[in-house]
């Protein structure tokens, strides 16, 4: 006898078969606010049905009949001389299982959810309404939890969300089955958007922070991406990068939200989960032999990971590693990234050396400023640090980032206190 | 006598759990995991699914993910020794109350050597 399912079972089998729920009714309705009401429609049958009924053994088949039913039944009670689509039985029966499994093509639903995901990265949009957006739409998350993540109210998230839709319904998609090259291009987008929405989650300091959260979100929607398109080593990079990175979460901040660096970090609280899987990801994408930038991004993080000491870190490899970066992906925060190396390997004044011609380039830059003043500060420089540090301290984005440069000023002060004494 | 209780369960829904209810979970099963230690082998948790490659015997060609395509996947499996089915039924039971939704799969050891090292010396414990 099968047992009613919990309630919060019922949320996470919803949660769950949302993407590919949504994806599907997109494609039927070609409009993205009718699929997502009827995927909401849906949602409130299934929390009716299923805890009388058991739950459906293909949740998502489920919800995408009953969805586009319920939304057939209100366009035909809203206007019976409307066309109907044409589909040729329409089941009236809400809560029973068809067929719907086979006639499902896996094929056709992995292209269905790269096309909602790529509809909510549309290049038309904005960056901050395409994470807001595919937030919504793909994963799920309420509003005022989205307003709480991006630090503004629930009505202002609410006009953003309303413009990016408004600005999707006049661009042209394609609802075929995408060709290979097109098909290449939406996954570069789509990959692009759940770094975006990663970073901004990875700024905040607060782990238990709506916003921080965001991380887990990125990484969710890269594991979809990899269970749907499982042969994709940029995707395995994109998400190993991620879980490196994640992987240090409890580690990157003090109490007072003030950063740490790497080399100062308690390794003992990076998550050793999160990098054995990084570490697994990254073999398996290399077998490929088609490195990219998430890759050779990945590879490098995870040098940093299986240094057990920061004296470990094999600073030669990751030199090697941003050539090959700035050689897939050239762009000068590349090759400041690359002037760390340069300065554990050869010394401050080669990495100062490496950094001057960014000058121009990184100008408002925040992290230009602040490795610049570092090096200053390294060769005795002093003077010449505190501008650079003053820069940089103008361009924090946020208070933490603000605070650390803060602690440099002041440390450049009480040494030269210390001198004039 | 030996059984695997092999685990299935939709990713699509484990993944979208947060830490906090993926601990939750281990939690409970841990409960039951010290009532019965002393019929635990073996207790193993798989990574993901798309961490997974498979090596097709026949074309011999390695590829990304897993063997099948299915809508519950294995995600880790324990080893009980147990002296009936009705005892190992008994034990997953207890474990499905702890971590409902999906499946578990008892299947009667053929074979077992809890370190490979022991085919060396041909013994079959």
């Amino acid at each position: 006898m099968a047992q009613p399912p919990e309630p919060d079972w019922i949320e996470a089998r919803l949660v769950g078969a949302r993407p590919q729920a949504v994806a599907a009714l997109l494609r039927y309705f070609r409009n993205l606010d009718l699929a997502e009401e009827a995927f909401q429609e849906a949602c409130l049958r299934a929390l009716k049905s299923w805890p009388k009924n058991g739950p459906p053994r293909d949740a998502a088949s489920w919800l995408i009949m009953v969805g586009r039913n319920a939304a057939i039944d209100h366009q035909r009670r809203q206007s019976k001389l409307q066309e109907l689509p044409d589909e040729a039985v329409i089941s009236d029966r809400d809560d029973t299982e068809t067929d719907m499994v086979e006639r499902l093509d896996a094929a056709d639903y992995r292209d269905d959810i790269l096309r909602l995901l790529f509809v909510c990265c549309h290049p038309d949009l904005p960056a901050t309404q395409q994470i807001a957006l595919s937030l919504r739409i793909v994963s799920g998350l309420p509003l005022p939890r989205i307003a709480a993540a991006f630090l503004v109210g629930a009505r202002a998230m609410e006009q953003r969300i309303t413009r990016a839709k408004a600005r999707i319904a006049k661009a042209d998609i394609s609802f075929e089955t995408p060709g290979p090259i097109e098909r290449a291009e939406r996954f570069a987008v789509v990959s692009a958007m759940i770094y975006l929405v990663f970073n901004e989650g990875y700024t905040d300091a607060n782990p238990k922070s709506e916003r921080a959260k965001l991380c887990d979100e990125a990484i969710r929607l890269a594991r979809l991406m990899l269970r749907l398109f499982p042969a994709e080593p940029e995707m395995m990079g994109l998400l190993a990068l991620m879980l490196l990175q994640h992987s240090r979460q409890k580690a990157r901040f003090d109490t007072t939200g003030a950063p740490i660096l790497l080399e100062d970090q308690d390794r003992s609280l990076w998550n050793r989960k999160y990098i054995a899987e990084a570490l697994a990801m990254i073999d398996k994408a290399m077998l490929h032999r088609k490195p990219g930038p998430y890759q050779i991004q990945a590879a490098i993080a995870a040098l940093h990971a299986r240094a057990k000491l920061p004296e470990e870190t094999d600073w030669t490899g990751i030199d090697e590693l941003y050539q090959a970066l700035e050689l897939h992906a050239p762009s000068p925060v590349v090759t400041l990234n690359r002037s760390v190396a340069i300065w554990k390997l050869h010394g401050a004044e080669a990495a100062l050396e490496m950094i001057a011609p960014l000058a121009e380039a990184l100008d408002s830059y925040f992290y230009f400023h602040g490795v610049r003043g570092n090096l200053l500060e390294q060769l005795g420089r002093d003077f010449e640090a505190r501008d650079a540090f003053g820069r940089a301290i103008g361009l924090a984005n946020t208070p933490a980032e603000a605070m650390h440069i803060r602690q440099h000023l002041d440390r450049l002060d009480g040494e030269n206190a210390g001198l004039s004494e | 006598m030996l059984y695997t209780i092999l685990c299935y369960h939709n990713e699509e829904i484990t993944s979208s759990w947060t830490e906090e209810e993926d601990a939750a979970v281990i939690e409970c099963l841990k409960t039951v995991n010290r009532k019965w230690a002393k019929n635990f082998e073996p207790i193993v948790r798989l990574m993901p699914t798309s961490a997974a490659t498979t090596l097709r015997k026949t074309e011999n060609i390695v590829m990304d993910g897993p063997f099948a395509e299915t809508k519950e996947q294995l995600l880790g499996f324990y080893v009980v020794n147990v002296d009936s089915l009705e005892m190992a039924i008994q034990i997953a039971r207890e474990m499905a109350e702890a971590n409902p939704g999906g499946a578990y799969e008892l299947r009667p050891i053929a074979l077992y050597y809890p370190n490979g090292e022991a085919i060396e010396n041909g013994s079959t414990s």
